[in-house]
């Protein structure tokens, strides 16, 4: 493998860290259509579901052009193995109810909008492009997570609980959204990635900060999960691809 | 290239102005903002370069098919490219696209600082396109696509889409 292909792979890899995340979750907001709460809560979720799609499209097709192989998004998207999802395991946790839908989110929004604002300045054109246009669609997703977290928080006896649950419940999966692998680390050195464990500590006030005006408890837990981006999963993993990938691998090379 | 200026060939603007935007219909994919380039290469092909209102957008696919379609109507081969950048925002939408947008009944987008006030419900600025009273409120931040969000009006009654401000 010689310099510039070596480069190539890590770029992908790297670039699959952010966009697995996005497809995952989009999955399952997609999962939602038509079983949302409200009427204008499932058009958002599923709005939401879109966009993380869309942004997931323009970074698999820039992958299939790096890996300079007769590749195509469909085949990233649809044709990898479980191990092969660098997605931290917070995206694959299930839609428990939609306490747990909007924790999740939230919990997910603040960090990617970060890492939006950050990825933006990439040396990298096209990721410095998608960045540009998902930070703008990622701040409409945190307004909604976030409104949604004070509503229910500071909502009736049995929101409060319920979303208290989520909160403490998907709390330990948070710690592993900052934690830089060899890719990483590779491409912030590069200067085409970002550093996400440097706005850890500010993740983490804001989140704080808002759970407390939702008068929620801020857990104390310091036992983090981890190994998403190793492509070790949880056990809702499996199932999620299951439903995802059957299109694909009964008609291969189906198109829409 | 400034992210405002576009790069259409005259008399390939007026082809590109019969083409309307598939879920806003009365709105051309001109003046919507997301053609930013038009010429004719030296084989005689034109090659228009879009690019997309929301990363997903469903519409771009069948806006790419529409626009080959009213080129091939001219009787001129057309080739579409999408692009990322730059970054569509509602500033890139002409005047006459937001005038056609309030006739339809669809409340054109305020500028940034208005549109998350009248977002986060703090202010009343959205104006109905039906009655013009500005007694309105939000509904969802969400709305039937991925660029609107749903208002109602306390004065007439009636729901509208706001077109959501993008920068």
């Amino acid at each position: 493998m010689d310099s510039k292909e070596r480069d190539s792979r890590l770029r992908g890899n790297y670039i699959l860290e952010i966009a697995d995340n996005s497809l995952i979750l989009g999955q399952r907001l997609g999962e939602l259509c038509g079983h949302g709460p409200s009427l204008e809560t499932d058009i958002a979720l599923t709005n939401m579901s879109l966009d993380l799609l869309g942004q997931v499209r323009s970074y698999y097709q820039y992958i299939a052009q790096l890996s300079g192989e007769d590749k195509t998004e469909d085949d990233i998207a649809f044709l990898r193995t479980e191990r092969q999802y660098k997605n931290v395991l917070l995206v694959e946790q299930p839609n428990t109810d939609f306490g747990y839908v909007i924790t999740r989110q939230y919990f997910f929004d603040v960090f990617h909008l970060m890492l939006m604002q950050q990825l933006q300045h990439s040396k990298d054109e096209t990721l410095s492009a998608i960045a540009k246009k998902a930070v703008k669609e990622v701040s409409y997703h945190k307004r909604f997570s976030g409104d949604w977290i004070k509503r229910l928080g500071d909502g009736t006896e049995e929101s409060h609980e319920r979303v208290q649950k989520a909160v403490n419940d998907l709390w330990p999966y948070t710690n592993e959204l900052f934690e830089m692998t060899p890719e990483a680390k590779a491409a912030v050195e590069a200067g085409i990635g970002v550093d996400a464990s440097q706005f850890k500590e500010t993740y983490y006030k804001e989140v704080s900060e808002l759970l407390k005006e939702a008068t929620l408890e801020v857990p104390e837990s310091k036992y983090f999960h981890k190994g998403g981006k190793q492509g070790i999963h949880s056990e809702h993993m499996g199932y999620i691809l299951a439903d995802m990938q059957y299109m694909q691998r009964t008609y291969p090379g189906m198109k829409w | 290239m400034t992210d405002s200026v576009t790069h259409i060939t005259p008399k390939l603007l007026n082809i590109l102005k019969t083409v309307p935007d598939p879920e806003i219909p009365v709105l051309t994919v001109v003046d919507l903002g997301v053609v930013r380039e038009a010429v004719v290469l030296e084989d005689g092909t034109v090659e228009v370069k879009i690019i997309p209102t929301y990363s997903g957008c469903p519409a771009m696919d069948v806006i790419g098919d529409d626009i080959v379609t009213a080129f091939a109507k001219a009787g001129m081969k057309a080739r579409v490219k999408l692009m990322l950048s730059p970054a569509w925002s509602t500033d890139m939408i002409s005047e006459e696209g937001r005038i056609a947008l309030e006739k339809y009944g669809i409340a054109a987008p305020l500028d940034a600082t208005a549109d998350k006030a009248a977002l986060l419900g703090n202010k009343k600025l959205v104006k109905c396109p039906q009655c013009g009273s500005k007694n309105t409120g939000l509904v969802s931040q969400f709305g039937s696509t991925a660029c609107k969000a749903q208002f109602k009006c306390n004065d007439c009654l009636e729901p509208f889409d706001y077109f959501k401000c993008l920068k």
